[in-house]
């Protein structure tokens, strides 16, 4: 009796998955936790791993297919005498089990089959643990919930647990697994837990009605996680929005001369970017405010500063993230973003490129936006948003002259903090790129 | 250190109390002339003589009653009950008057009385000759209860229970008495009562056994490792006062207990050990506490393939363990 494979829940509100390449043809044999095929979701590609060992008898669904989380995909033939019905009978009922006669342990299938069926025959049972048609096996052992509390696994998160015990009960190997793959990719959990509680689009009360030649657009999975994410935004966050312009012709000017050379030294192109960047990292350690998110208990301000970049792709816009990004000089900024947004073009990215975020900037300036009213990156505090650098006849002095100025844009959350402080978050980065002083031909400041 | 078998421990910790100290006296049926119906006693009369080895007549209570008699005028008696199954016209001495003694008395009578009872099955010896009583006697306040496994422990638990101020109910299985070899230490080997000990350690699961199940529960744990199984096997040694702080210890780390008894199953000391598991090892159970124990049978059979479908064996306690893991 084959056992099905299903597509698993790959995020607290993913709902569905599309398949990539299938890493294993019908006939191949497959290990437990070998992966199987890739999983492509709204932001990343996984490659899941096969949840039984056997071979594959047959794929269910072929790849580019979309479909929701719990259908069956594939097909594995686990071998004889394998606990098969252990990982994947329902909860109801293993009175089987309790009888000693099916081959028990996941552990240890085939050695487990013969002494077994010898006490059967020696009506072992009376002396073995006693046959009772044992009840489901409740899911949380004592030991399991006291593990969650300890370690603040979510109840949620919980029930997502794989379960590898009986009837699908969820031992204590389970959560220890799960923990530590929380502890490898933990920002990925918060990346999963942020899009909103519902997981479906607010629709308006009535659809639209359609006229001839209209069409309907499938939303993808990377639109509907967007649309999502910004509703909840503006539902949630109250926006309030600063403006100033930035002279930053000094730096315009310095980059002009020398990136050709920075490209030649250091293989990469230095954009602005990298120096706004590299500004707005040293004006959060001055407003932590900046880098913090709103909770009913309070202000929780992040410590390390994880610095998010809108980066545009053929059907969306996804954020990636700088870890750390204090940390780097403006050279290792612009490396990683083109790293990064390399990465985010190919659909390469892995769960840590975009999860952990503190604060956000957005580029609308490349486009050619020159204002720009930008929505919060949930759940944070403040985003940051750079406009084109458009050159203008401005004030200099008691003179006019042709300058370069930008709009440095900041929308925020105005739970956590105020205009003032909004604006002199915003003046701080403008007094860093104004009074930048070319050190040489370097690009650090 | 010298390896000897459990009867030669158990021997030898008579030997040695009986010349350490002149209080000293072993009696009971055939334990004089004979040496003992199965030779733990050889010896003893010929060195000691008839004043401090006693062949009793055939009357379990009165064996038992006359120790304790022997006991309140400054005697050490050491009664041998020759087979457990025997010891049940004891068990009123042992109960109303033994067990009672010192509370009754507001401390001023003890009762210093060691009772060796041999024990257990799988030597055909049928209805009569196989049983385990542990439970009966664990249950009573006053009173102690050791079960040794290794030689070490038959020769230091012996010794101590004879200075025990208290009566102690000491049970030899008597199918281990050649099948188990050990070293024991030279000299004076005292081993306290109460404290359990870990025989081998695991984190998969904790098998608590006393006695000849110590043994077949070692053998299941040998063929749990190469199954990928590690289970750690407790050797609780003392039944009453029971050792709970290494037996929660071991739960805390494997999350698991399987407990292991030759005894019937139902209202065995097993129970006891679970029920202490469930309640004050609750927060660290992936799994209930299982126990393992004899069928629900009034004797051990006397055919042979009825014997061995009686008794425990490796095999049997492997099954339950793996069957506790795939919880």
């Amino acid at each position: 009796m084959p056992t099905e494979i299903k597509m698993p829940q790959l995020g607290e509100s993913v709902h569905e998955g599309t398949l990539g390449k299938w890493l294993k043809r019908p006939g191949d044999a497959v290990a437990k936790y070998e992966p199987l095929v890739e999983v492509m979701t709204d932001k990343v590609n996984i490659e899941m791993p096969s949840p039984s060992a056997g071979v594959l008898k047959q794929i269910l669904v072929e790849e580019g297919q979309t479909v929701s989380t719990g259908t069956a995909i594939a097909l594995i033939e686990e071998p004889a005498g394998s606990a098969a019905k252990a990982a994947t009978a329902p909860a109801a009922g293993q009175p089987a089990a309790a009888q000693g006669t099916q081959a028990p342990a996941p552990r240890a299938p085939g050695a487990a089959a013969r002494p077994d069926s010898t006490d059967g025959q020696r009506g072992g049972s009376a002396a073995q643990v006693p046959v009772r048609a044992r009840e489901s096996a409740p899911r949380l052992s004592p030991l399991v919930r006291r593990l969650a509390e300890e370690q603040r696994i979510s109840s949620e998160d919980l029930e997502a647990i794989e379960g590898t015990g009986t009837g699908g009960r969820v031992t204590k190997e389970d959560v220890l697994r799960y923990l530590e793959h929380r502890r490898a990719a933990p920002a990925g959990a918060a990346a999963s837990a942020a899009p909103p509680v519902a997981g479906t689009v607010t629709t308006p009360a009535e659809k639209p009605a359609q006229a001839p030649g209209d069409q309907v657009q499938p939303l993808s999975a990377l639109r509907r996680t967007i649309a999502e994410r910004m509703a909840r935004s503006k539902r949630e966050i109250p926006h309030a929005y600063g403006v100033i312009e930035v002279d930053v012709t000094n730096l315009v000017r310095h980059r002009e001369a020398h990136k050709a050379a920075w490209r030649a030294r250091e293989g990469v192109n230095v954009s602005i970017t990298a120096f706004v960047v590299r500004a707005a990292t040293r004006a959060l350690r001055e407003f932590p405010a900046l880098n913090a998110t709103f909770t009913p208990e309070g202000i929780l301000v992040r410590q390390a500063i994880h610095f998010g970049i809108g980066v545009a792709i053929p059907d969306g816009l996804i954020v990636v993230v700088i870890k750390d990004a204090d940390r780097k000089s403006v050279v290792g900024l612009a490396r990683e973003l083109e790293a990064l947004a390399g990465r985010a073009r190919q659909r390469t990215l892995t769960l840590d490129d975009v999860s952990g975020g503190t604060f956000t900037l957005t580029n609308p300036g490349v486009f050619g936006s020159v204002f720009s009213m930008p929505i919060i990156n949930y759940p944070q505090a403040a985003i940051l948003a750079t406009d084109a650098i458009v050159r203008r006849p401005a004030v200099l002095g008691e003179g006019i002259a042709i300058r370069e100025i930008m709009h440095l844009g900041l929308a925020f959350d105005h739970r956590v903090f105020d205009g003032a402080v909004a604006m002199r978050f915003l003046t701080h980065i403008k007094q860093q790129l104004e009074g930048f002083a070319a050190a040489g031909d370097s690009p650090e400041f | 250190m010298a390896d000897k078998r459990f009867l030669d421990a158990i021997h030898d910790a008579l030997h040695e109390e009986l010349a350490r100290d002149d209080r000293t006296v072993v009696l009971g049926e055939d334990v004089g002339r004979k040496g003992g119906v199965f030779g733990v006693t050889e010896g003893l009369y010929e060195k000691f003589g008839e004043d401090r080895v006693l062949d009793t007549p055939l009357a379990e209570s009165m064996i038992v009653g006359v120790s304790i008699g022997m006991a309140v005028n400054g005697l050490i008696p050491v009664p041998e009950i020759q087979f457990a199954d025997f010891i049940h016209p004891a068990f009123d001495q042992i109960l109303s008057e033994a067990a009672r003694l010192r509370y009754r008395s507001n401390n001023d009578f003890g009762c210093p009385i060691a009772i060796r009872v041999p024990y257990g099955g799988g030597v055909h010896g049928a209805l009569y000759h196989s049983q385990s009583v542990e439970a009966f006697y664990a249950h009573i306040p006053g009173l102690k209860v050791v079960v040794p496994y290794t030689p070490a422990d038959a020769k230091g638990l012996l010794k101590a229970a004879i200075r025990d101020p208290d009566p102690v109910l000491y049970f030899e299985h008597k199918k281990m008495y050649r099948l188990v070899r050990g070293d024991v230490p030279d000299g004076d080997h005292v081993v306290p009562i109460g404290p359990a000990v870990v025989r081998r350690s695991g984190r998969d699961l904790s098998i608590f056994a006393y006695g000849l199940m110590v043994h077949e529960s070692l053998g299941a744990a040998e063929a749990l490792s190469r199954e990928g199984i590690e289970a750690e096997v407790v050797d609780v040694r003392t039944l009453r006062p029971l050792d709970t702080r290494t037996l929660l210890d071991s739960v805390a780390r494997t999350s698991r207990a399987l407990i292991v008894h030759e005894d019937n199953r139902f209202g065995g000391f097993g129970a006891e050990i679970a029920a202490t598991i469930a309640e004050e090892g609750f927060r660290h159970l992936d799994a209930p506490p299982t126990r393992l124990g004899g069928p629900e049978i009034p004797a051990v059979p006397f055919s042979a393939p009825f014997e061995d479908w009686f008794m425990l064996n490796a095999e049997k306690i492997a099954a339950a363990a793996r069957r506790l893991v795939a919880y």
